[in-house]
């Protein structure tokens, strides 16, 4: 599943970042590595960009770059206001503690 | 510890000694995080903005008065970046300042400013600079907003190895302990430092690429390290980065091959940061590891101006108010100063004895300021409301609205607020392309804007119509004037999209690059901070772009009134000079309108437009209208006051009756109508498309910082309004009209 496919109200993880590398990591440095949760927030009027939730933040990026965006649905509901929560980071956790 | 210990940190550096060169503080962050502001606040009103060399990236640099014995020091705002991997030559300047790479000074250290609200991810920016073992004091800004959930600053200063101090720059929270904690670091220099676990396979290669560094970057081993992981992210075939010696280029392409597909180097590197800062942050909030909420009322508001249909409606409002405030509110500003200038001039007058050196102070002096000041008021307002839209967050909220719109003519969804300041001024216009953060986008930007109608074109445009097209109505209701004057409207726009459709994917190509918006929260614009904008833009705006206009003013005025004496007094115009000029004011009035006249055809200015007589023909002009093509190259509405002059007719921009029906009964030898209905439309279409404003070129020239692209910009112009002109003239009387 990717993140043009993703609809309001529901929270993903991200799973992998393709497409261009400047693109690609630009996206991973405002901190969409993967593990993190996301969630759509809206789309412009124009159908096109879209308009996400990341940590705290709120970032657009076109349907056509969100299609190489791959995310999983988060299963547990989370009915309540989407706080992110944080989740484990599947790289480098060894170093941290 | 005291004053004279400030010596550079580093050894071996050139060593400029403290009494004369201020150390360098360099106040860093991620766009929105109130960096300008805090900037603002550490300089007090000692800021001033200049140009990085050689690119157009604005470098605001102020004095920071430490007090009690210390020494001031320079602090100096470096465009706001998210990271360090540097991939445009904008994005260069941030790390060449910061390391003082590329014939930058190295500063002293680094104050870099973090959202209080956004903390992780801000810190990434941090955590790239203490790996680089630039000294730093970390200002964690906003602090009031996170006021239920606030991080502590001693863990973060803790985790990297600096200062950290919670501020609010807008309300002035914090800063005198921020002064002190860089008057500490200032007085005994100290690294930050951090140490992150990258994969174990990456690590012998971060090695390999810090060997191949220039003897001239290098430091300690850990700074050489992270100089290897921002040239492994940063270097690749497409960057647009200068200075980077082809070992280092080679060396990083060698080692991409050797990790090969298997290992995704960005997903290494930025995950492993974003692992050792996320597994910190139960520490840093002190509670579970949440992000603090986000901004709830941004996102209300965002539902009401996001909206698909209340959300344009709110936006051309907003679009609609500012491009009110350039059209009519500049307005009596701008009549102002075009009053107070030509009382100037008439003061003079009367004042000093007809001569050339009157008229060089009067018309080319004098005419040559009030070009310039004239500028001023729409450059405020526009700049007023550029801050505001910028400040409040909204900014990003019309690339968002705009970019499927706007990305259909290869144009960027900011380039919206340029092409609607168009309509008042090109010059505004612009400096307004400022908002684009790539060099492609704001070139394309500005090649076209000056296609769009400005309001220097409306005296033109109304002396052309009601001179030339019957009073009608078109369909019974519709005044011909009227739908001309929208038709032309059309056209510009029309025009316009044409040309960033067909220069954006020849002359200015440049790669495409995806959209990465991010909308910040509202804020309540900080006034101060826009006021100073706005001033500190106007002030390079006269300095600059306002040294060149009254250049070439002077320059225009030489080229029409020059060489002088050789005309008869009486000469030939004054003799058919029609009966309107003859029952005008007093007979001394008209002679020397008519001296002026005759002058003004045995000028260089004249002979020119004679000269380029048989190019015009074409397009259904005569000479006397080539003079004043050459006379509206200064600013389009000169061409009405010139053709006055050439046809030895009273009344300037104010009352152009006079001049209207001379033009009207103009006849040629033998007997047919100088001026028809098709010689108007064409010499309108010649307007809208002409590169006629010098001022546009000086501003252009200084947003480039070379000639190349007036240059260019001036001569594409042109050719479009000869050919397109040619093509409504001779199309028209294949027809039969005219």
């Amino acid at each position: 599943m990717n993140l043009a496919q993703v609809s309001r109200g529901q929270l993903f993880t991200v799973e992998r970042v393709g497409g261009q590398r400047a693109f690609r990591r630009r996206l991973m440095e405002l901190g969409l590595v993967p593990g993190t949760q996301i969630e759509l927030v809206g789309v412009a009027p124009l159908g096109d960009p879209i308009e996400f939730l990341v940590r705290g933040a709120s970032l657009s990026i076109r349907r056509a770059e969100a299609a190489e965006v791959g995310v999983v649905r988060v299963e547990a509901a989370l009915d309540a206001a989407p706080e992110l929560t944080r989740v484990e980071p599947e790289l480098g956790a060894r170093s941290a503690t | 510890m005291t004053a004279q210990a400030c010596h550079e940190p580093e050894s071996g550096d050139r060593t400029p000694d403290s009494g004369e060169r201020l150390r360098q503080v360099v106040v860093v962050g991620n766009p929105n995080v109130g960096k300008t502001t805090l900037f603002n606040r550490l300089t007090g009103q000692n800021a001033r903005v200049g140009n990085y060399p050689g690119i157009t990236v604005e470098r605001r640099a102020g004095t920071l008065k430490l007090g009690s014995g210390d020494a001031d020091a320079e602090v100096v705002d470096v465009p706001g970046a998210y990271s360090l991997a540097a991939r445009s030559p904008e994005e260069q300047i941030a790390i060449n300042s910061l390391l003082g790479l590329g014939g930058l000074p190295k500063p002293a250290l680094a104050v870099v400013v973090v959202d209080a609200g956004q903390l992780i991810r801000n810190l990434y920016l941090v955590l790239q600079l203490a790996e680089l073992r630039v000294p730093l004091v970390i200002a964690l800004n906003m602090i009031d907003e996170v006021s239920d959930r606030p991080p502590d600053p001693a863990v973060v200063g803790e985790l990297f190895g600096a200062p950290c101090v919670a501020t609010n720059a807008k309300s002035g929270l914090g800063m005198e302990a921020l002064k002190q904690e860089i008057a500490k670091i200032l007085a005994v220099p100290r690294p930050a430092s951090v140490s992150i676990e990258y994969p174990a396979a990456l690590r012998p290669e971060i090695d390999r690429v810090a060997e191949a560094l220039p003897k001239s970057w290098r430091g300690s081993v850990e700074r050489d390290r992270a100089l290897g992981l921002w040239a492994l992210s940063s270097i690749e075939a497409e960057d647009e980065l200068e200075g980077i010696p082809d070992e280092l280029r080679e060396r990083c392409r060698d080692v991409e091959e050797t990790l090969g597909k298997d290992h995704d180097l960005d997903r290494d590197i930025i995950g492993a940061r974003y692992a050792f800062l996320d597994s910190h942050a139960d520490r840093i909030f002190g509670r579970v590891a949440k992000h603090p909420p986000k901004r709830a009322g941004s996102a209300r508001l965002d539902r009401f101006l996001l909206h698909p249909v209340f959300g344009f409606v709110a936006f051309l409002s907003i679009m609609l108010v500012t491009f009110l405030a350039l059209f009519s509110w500049a307005d009596p500003a701008i009549k102002l100063i075009e009053a107070a200038f030509g009382g100037l001039s008439k003061l003079l007058e009367a004042q000093l004895a007809a001569g050339i050196f009157r008229d060089f102070l009067t018309e080319g002096v004098i005419g040559g300021v009030g070009n310039v000041l004239v500028f001023l008021p729409q450059i405020l307002l526009l700049f007023l409301f550029i801050g505001l839209l910028e400040d409040s967050g909204y900014m990003a909220r019309v690339a968002f609205l705009m970019d499927r719109i706007m990305r259909a003519l290869g144009l960027h969804g900011r380039a919206f607020v340029p092409m609607l300041s168009g309509f008042a001024c090109a010059v505004p216009a612009i400096l307004a392309t400022r908002t684009m953060e790539r060099r492609r986008d704001r070139l394309l930007t500005m090649l076209v804007v000056p296609l769009m109608t400005c309001s220097a074109r409306l005296p033109v445009y109304t002396l052309v119509i009601a001179a030339l097209f019957p009073e009608r109505t078109l369909l019974g209701f519709l005044p011909l004037g009227a739908a001309l004057m929208v038709a032309m409207y059309c056209f510009s726009i029309l025009m316009t999209l044409l040309a960033a459709a067909v220069l954006g994917r020849t002359v200015v190509r440049g790669r495409r690059v995806p959209l990465i918006l991010e909308l910040p929260p509202y804020r309540v614009p900080s006034l101060k901070s826009v006021l100073r904008m706005m001033w500190e833009r106007a002030a390079v705006f006269l300095k600059e772009a306002g040294t060149v206009i009254l250049a070439c003013t002077i320059v225009l005025w030489a080229l029409l009134s020059f060489p002088r004496g050789e005309a008869p007094v009486t000469a030939p115009l004054a003799a058919d000079a029609p009966a309107e000029t003859q029952t005008r004011p007093a007979p001394t009035k008209a002679e020397e309108i008519a001296d002026r006249s005759a002058r003004l055809e045995h000028s260089y200015g004249g002979r020119l437009g004679k000269a380029i007589e048989p190019a015009l023909r074409p397009l259904g002009f005569d000479w006397k209208i080539g003079v004043g093509l050459i006379g509206a190259f200064a600013a389009r509405e000169v061409f009405v006051s010139t053709l006055g002059v050439v046809y030895g007719v009273a009344g300037g921009d104010e009352d152009t009756a006079p001049l209207r029906d001379r033009i009207k009964h103009e006849k040629r030898a033998d007997g047919r109508p100088v001026y028809s209905a098709l010689t108007g439309l064409s010499l309108m279409v010649f307007f809208a498309l002409a590169c006629q404003c010098m001022s546009t070129l000086a501003v252009v020239r200084r947003e480039t910082r070379s000639w190349r692209w007036p240059a260019f910009l001036f001569g594409y112009m042109t050719v479009l309004a000869y050919l397109a002109s040619l093509m409504v003239y001779q199309g028209g009387r294949l027809f039969g009209w005219g």
